[in-house]
């Protein structure tokens, strides 16, 4: 599968080089040219030699998504540090490219949860966080055991 | 009129104070603390603190009953969440956003967020309107009906000057619709004779711009 991944922060450099490592063809769009760095991390040589594609841009200019290969993406990962950008630029990615499969990484659990009631595929960690906190301090299945 | 508005910077704010002078009743919402206790000395209890993309910042300010939402914070993401949301999830009838990167405008499109205003597009038309390029203006575009109105100089040696409007020869789904002449305007008729030095209104279907300014154009040149 081709994945395209915007934003190379923890989790889309993670998740990139993952994916890589699985086979598949990986392009990474991100603002900063410094977050390469990132994905050069643990590897023998460098993120290109490893197979990867890396083009520096915001997912909002067409140029620059079209560069990093949208149009034959079949994965579109958004995962930069911002929930209205990951919203805006998954729905691009659906309604204007029609990639198949689009994941938003939203970290506030109200516009996550409406969002995925619209249609769109979101991920919310904070949402995740909390019910692992809950079940670490109060233990796990409280609801289901009360 | 209950109007919400996104972003207290020099737009929202000023835009706020212009409503309620009008009588209209206002929250401005703004994110940034030191901004808003500025701006909270003049408009007091119509701005409130927060992050107006969060759903319980929108509700604490009322959204479910505001009539619009104008969005002019400086990030275009923010605008069009904060439309979206303010349509879609609760339904208010009228929103505006303002778009701060001209290039993002068909991101606003595809999201059906409009009207979406841009400054910058808004002072390109004022130059345009000023320094004609073709001697050709833009008035109007009316993109969903698929027509626009365009106004035009007559050159002295153009085909169309000294002519009957009936007798020009112009593309098919375009119409002269006024003429202003010596400072006045009017409506033509057929057989209303075009003059050098004529501004010409014309009514006409995208695309045949061409075959207009050859008639008005000197020599029926192309520029």
């Amino acid at each position: 599968m081709f994945v395209l991944i915007v934003g190379a922060g923890r989790v889309g450099s993670t998740i990139a080089k993952r994916a890589l490592n699985d086979g598949h063809e990986v392009s990474v769009l991100d603002e900063d040219p410094l977050s390469h760095e990132r994905l050069d991390v643990d590897l023998d040589g460098s993120w290109e030699d490893a197979g990867g594609q890396f083009t520096v841009g915001t997912a909002l200019e067409m140029e620059a998504l079209l560069e990093a290969g949208i149009e034959r993406a079949d994965v579109f990962i958004a995962s930069t540090d911002g929930d209205n950008t990951n919203l805006v630029i998954s729905q691009i990615a659906q309604k204007r490219f029609a990639v198949d499969r689009v994941v938003a990484r939203v970290l506030d659990p109200a516009r996550a949860s409406w969002y995925a009631e619209q249609g769109l595929n979101t991920v919310c960690p904070t949402k995740t966080a909390i019910e692992l906190l809950t079940a670490a301090v109060f233990g796990p299945d409280e609801e289901a055991a009360a | 009129m209950y109007v919400l508005v996104a972003g207290a910077g020099k737009v929202g704010w000023n835009l706020a104070r212009e409503l309620i002078a009008k009588g209209h009743e206002v929250t401005l919402v703004e994110h940034n603390r030191r901004r808003y206790l500025i701006v909270e000395q003049e408009l007091e209890h119509a701005v409130q603190y927060g992050d107006a993309t969060e759903l319980w910042i929108l509700e604490r300010a009322g959204i479910q009953r505001a009539d619009m939402v104008i969005a002019v914070t400086g990030d275009d993401e923010d605008n069009m969440l904060i439309c979206q949301v303010a349509k879609e999830k609760y339904l208010v009838d009228r929103i505006i956003a303002r778009v701060n990167n001209p290039r993002n405008l068909q991101h606003f499109k595809l999201l059906d967020i409009l009207p979406a205003v841009s400054a910058t597009d808004l002072i390109l038309r004022l130059i345009e309107h000023e320094v004609p390029k073709y001697g050709l203006v833009h008035l109007l575009d009316l993109e969903e009906e698929q027509l626009e109105i365009i106004e035009m100089e007559v050159a002295d040696d153009a085909p169309a000057a000294g002519r009957k409007v009936i007798d020009i020869d112009l593309p098919d789904g375009s119409l002269i619709i006024s003429v202003l002449r010596e400072g006045g305007g009017m409506v033509p008729k057929g057989d209303t004779v075009i003059e050098a030095g004529d501004e010409v209104l014309l009514v006409l279907d995208p695309g045949v711009e061409a075959d207009i300014t050859a008639q008005f154009s000197p020599n029926g040149q192309v520029q």
